[in-house]
């Protein structure tokens, strides 16, 4: 069967507000909270697929950024809590338990560090890029974990999660809710960024970098915009998850978690709209699910992985509507 | 801070980027000949270690536990190519990574499952256990220095394989230009296996000489695949000349940071801190030097091709 | 994730099931590198229940993967979910510290078989929280107090650069008097100890203490005996443990660690632990099974008394500890972490199998350092 691509996207949105709403139905919150993760990890991803879908360019770091966003909720609630001023040297700043603050700065952070990053690696291409950005990842890794402030490998505990003005942020679905118009408004901003002329010189650079330049843009100068601007969102999708969990921690910078964001792309399409939502979807009920039959469940995880790479082309997404993704 | 201690800290960051070497030519060599980034090498090393421990614990020898390891590594990355990878040479390479990376979870828990999940032994074989006494008084664990005999061999056996021998001319002409190769009436397919489990031979056995004085545990092999990484990044992609280098250079770099510089910071800061602080930057040390390499040449010292 | 083991398989095979009165949610770390510790926490706490014969009691086991946030996942689920009465099973301080202060704060119980950070037996106490293991500072301060006592007038120290790594040091330059040949702070996850096994050769110390553990502490033993260093050396229960000795081989033989468990205990609870374990699993009882046993024993002892539901009630009979525990007698402190005697073991080798034997005591009766920061 061959569905429309916009419809597919619309059943995808549907069902993910549905079933936090069957959850709250039968007073079931964790899978509300399954849902928000859900969430969460699509934004994450969507941020990624700007540079990776749309740029053509391979993130293996994009974990530095998702971290980024964890601790700039986590360092802000954190002297929000504890009543003392966050001292950077030059100006004091006091902390806050305010989403919206948290959000600014994370992105903020995160905007700031992808442009110094995206200055300095973009005259890398292909497997270097990769490596490359793994690399930036890692030492931010390393320098968390030995970060004792801020509780090192330990992480961080933020024992009440911060508030948005006008709602209980502890109430599952009102939580979710958050999370949920979050994704929704970056999706919408995404898709407008993808039509832009913007959007369009992007993709042009991925297929060929010469021919942008011969109109006389600069490819690498689109490519720092998208990496600044992915990094933003990941930033953001960092400082939900991180209040998901009321807690912070190194694993945030993790290769493995770059390695995730990569695989719920994948899953879902390279380079689509809703690949990520998809992608995210199918990879927490994975988690879910297999968990529950044995406890070598990471065997059958890869198995399934394998199968998409090898016999899913374009995703389930170009499954179900017998489209091929965009080639990285 | 003595001079021996110095020399035996050289020593030690060689013999680091020795082994790591072994692991960085598979690498570089299968990315060299098929364009292929293989994440699940790393679960290579660990099949090397764990071969080599189940048969060093069955017949009590070490030498029969280093062949069972390179046949075992070797076998399963032949294993690997036919099944899986020999399906993704086209694809591009966010699916090479997705693959092997799926490999490397199927892998990691399949090897929990045969095995279990506490750690294996496998010890070092007694005639080389124990301390050598260097010239200038140096003590030095004989294993050690072997290991770096053995890594050294071992690059210079690949060296010989590729400059002087039939199949080495192949490899080569699959780097510059694989339709070529194929027009030439080369069995392109059969010498994509045979590298393939040359690789894997390699970090098979780096994974038992290491894991003989390290611990054979489920997830070893992922750490020193990161290393890896770093180390054919910094040398250029592709090039065993490069992996060679730069090997070296993240051994020496990651042994003589984590030494000397809790030992500087103490200059200007007291010493708990400085410890504290001197480690923590040491730890950043290799992606600090990889990020420097890449910005100083994008594509890595010896490397040609992204 | 979800897997529900019934106290007993006659409950579970019974066509009129009994209802489950009291239930009890395990997070611990199944599947992965650290696997084998959660794996004996978990078995050793369900021998116990099964010993008991008690089919009232229901346990939802579920793996965290040492993922902080899959923990704290799974906490929300066992509490908003499951309901839970009482949690317990995590082994890394650092989940413990994720999951622990959000659970009992929601009214539940929390029962530590093995992680026993600072902040929880300090300023982050709380009346809902009991540690059965100990507060992670204990056996390093047991090890300085060994070294004391040995006669070593000059240690070398070194342990990863984390948190855990630098309260060890802590602990153990707590209790220690002589003085200090170096310091050291390995990266986490480090494999080899070359660089700083050179170092402590060059160091003149006549001791070494090390915490590393799991895989880097077998890592550093092996390469420390090849060494041909022969300083003595010193350091806590988990480098030494019994799932790992097999593992270390004749590097670890004659080595002294501190633990406030050893299998050759003697005591009544502990040889039928032993040897109860041993026919169930096959295997010897770790460090960590003792530590699942004990906790599950707590519980089974204050259920007897009280129901989860009448908290206050509950909470004393926990705190009353009346029950016979594998390290002997066993008490709470004010701030529910236990004062206990901590041993010094020496590694043996018995026939083909390593495991540790009791050469003396290294403290006794000790209580942790944060008791007096806890207010409850």
């Amino acid at each position: 069967m061959r569905m429309n691509e916009t419809w597919v996207n619309a059943l995808v949105l549907l069902g993910l507000v549905a079933v936090p709403g069957w959850a709250l139905m039968v007073d079931e919150p964790f899978t509300i909270t399954l849902a928000t993760r859900a969430a969460i990890l699509a934004l994450a991803a969507v941020g990624l697929n700007i540079v990776l879908g749309i740029g053509g360019l391979v993130s293996f770091g994009h974990a530095l950024f998702f971290g980024l966003g964890g601790y700039a909720m986590g360092i802000l609630a954190f002297h929000a809590q504890t009543y003392s001023a966050l001292d950077l040297g030059f100006i004091q700043i006091e902390g806050s338990t305010s989403m919206p603050v948290i959000w600014l700065v994370a992105m903020g952070v995160s905007a700031l560090v992808a442009a110094v990053i995206g200055i300095l690696t973009l005259r890398t291409s292909g497997v270097y890029f990769i490596m490359i950005t793994l690399a930036f990842a890692q030492m931010f890794y390393y320098f968390a974990i030995s970060w004792a402030q801020y509780g090192g490998e330990d992480g961080l505990s933020i024992y009440v999660r911060n508030g948005f003005p006008g709602l209980n942020t502890l109430a599952p679905i009102q939580f979710f809710g958050i999370c949920f118009v979050v994704l929704c408004l970056v999706l919408l901003l995404n898709a407008r960024v993808q039509a832009s002329p913007f959007g369009l010189a992007l993709n042009a650079a991925r297929q060929s970098a010469t021919r942008v330049e011969a109109v006389g843009l600069d490819p690498i100068k689109l490519r720092l915009v998208a990496f600044v601007l992915s990094g933003a969102i990941t930033g953001l999708a960092g400082a939900l998850f991180a209040d998901l969990n009321r807690f912070v921690s190194p694993s945030m910078f993790s290769w493995t978690l770059s390695g995730e964001l990569i695989v719920l792309i994948i899953i879902g399409g390279v380079g689509r709209l809703m690949g990520p939502v998809i992608g995210a979807c199918i990879f927490v009920g994975l988690e879910h699910f297999l968990g529950g039959l044995t406890d070598f469940w990471h065997i059958y995880l890869g198995a399934i992985l394998l199968c998409i790479v090898l016999f899913g082309r374009g995703g389930v997404i170009g499954l179900l509507t017998g489209k091929e993704g965009a080639h990285v | 801070m003595s001079l021996i201690l110095i020399i035996e800290q050289i020593l030690n960051g060689l013999q680091f980027g020795v082994m790591l070497f072994l692991m960085a030519a598979g690498l570089t060599l299968i990315f060299g000949v098929m364009g292929l980034i293989n994440l699940a090498h790393g679960s290579l090393y660990m099949v090397g270690a764990f071969a080599a421990a189940a048969v060093a614990g069955l017949t009590g020898s070490f030498l029969l536990g280093l062949i069972a390891a390179l046949a075992a590594a070797a076998l399963a990355g032949a294993l690997i190519e036919m099944v899986v990878i020999r399906r993704l040479y086209r694809a591009a390479h966010l699916d090479q990574v997705l693959a092997t990376f799926a490999l490397i979870l199927i892998f990691s828990e399949g090897t929990r499952w045969v095995f279990g999940s506490f750690p294996l032994f496998l010890d070092i074989p007694a005639a080389l256990s124990g301390p050598v006494t260097l010239p200038g008084g140096i003590e030095y664990p004989l294993y050690r220095l072997a290991l770096i005999g053995i890594g050294l061999g071992v690059g210079l056996g690949l060296w010989l394989l590729i400059e002087r021998t039939r199949i080495g001319i192949q490899i080569r002409a699959g780097e510059n230009d694989r339709e070529m190769i194929a027009a030439l009436g080369v069995d392109i397919s059969r010498l994509y296996t045979v590298v393939f489990a040359l690789g894997a031979a390699l970090a098979g056995l780096a994974g038992a000489l290491v894991g003989a004085i390290q611990s054979v545990q489920v997830g070893m092999g992922e750490p020193v695949l990161i290393l890896a990484f770093v180390v054919i990044v910094i040398g250029g992609i592709g090039s065993i000349r490069g992996a060679f280098i730069g090997a070296l250079l993240v051994g020496l770099t990651d042994t003589l940071g984590g030494v000397f510089l809790p030992e500087l910071f103490k200059l200007f800061m007291d010493g708990g801190a400085a410890q504290k602080s001197g480690s923590a930057l040491a730890s950043m040390g290799i992606y600090l030097l990889m990020g420097a390499v890449l910005i100083w040449r994008p594509t890595g010292l010896f490397g040609a091709r992204a | 994730m979800k897997k529900l083991v019934l106290a007993t398989a006659a409950a579970a095979l019974c066509a009129t099931t009994v209802m489950a009165d009291v239930k009890v949610g395990m997070i611990t770390t199944l599947s992965g590198g650290g696997a084998g510790l959660g794996i004996d926490v978990r078995d050793g706490f369900m021998l116990a229940i099964n010993q008991s014969g008690r089919d009232d009691i229901e346990v939802v086991i579920e793996d965290d993967q040492r993922k902080p946030d899959i923990a704290v996942q799974l906490s929300d689920r066992m509490i908003q979910s499951e309901r839970v009465d009482v949690m317990t099973g995590i082994i890394w301080s650092n989940l413990a510290m994720a999951v622990v202060p959000a659970a009992v704060n929601q009214n539940v119980f929390y029962l530590s078989p093995n992680a026993g950070p600072s902040t929880l037996a300090g300023k982050g106490c709380h009346r809902n929280y009991f540690n059965v293991a100990w507060q992670n500072d204990n056996l390093h301060e047991a090890a300085g107090a060994y070294a004391n006592g040995a006669g070593y007038k000059n240690s070398f120290i070194l342990a990863p650069n984390y948190p855990a790594g630098q309260d060890a040091l802590t602990g153990y330059k707590r209790f220690y008097q002589g003085a200090l040949a170096g310091e050291v702070f390995t990266k986490l996850g480090q494999t080899d100890y070359a660089a700083e096994i050179a170092q402590i050769r060059a160091s003149g110390a006549d001791s070494v203490f090390f915490f590393l553990p799991g895989g880097m502490g077998i890592s550093f033993l092996k390469q420390y005996a090849g060494s041909g260093v022969d300083i003595p050396v010193v350091g806590p229960a988990f480098s030494f443990d019994q799932g790992i000795l097999q593992a270390v081989g004749d590097a670890a033989l004659g080595v002294v660690n501190t633990s406030q468990w050893s299998k050759d205990l003697d005591n009544a609870a502990n040889q039928a632990f032993v040897a109860s374990f041993q026919e169930a699993y096959g295997r010897l009882p770790s460090l960590y099974a003792s530590q699942g046993f004990d906790t599950a024993n707590l519980l089974i002892s204050a259920l007897e008394t009280a129901e989860p539901a009448d908290a206050d009630a509950f909470r004393d009979a926990l705190r009353a500890a009346k029950f016979a525990s594998t390290r002997g007698d066993f008490a709470f402190g004010p701030n529910h972490h236990p004062v206990q005697t901590i041993y010094a073991r020496e590694v043996v080798k018995e026939g083909d199998i390593f495991t540790n034997k009791i050469i003396g005591v290294a403290l006794e009766n000790h209580a942790d350092a944060y008791a007096a920061d806890c207010k409850m």
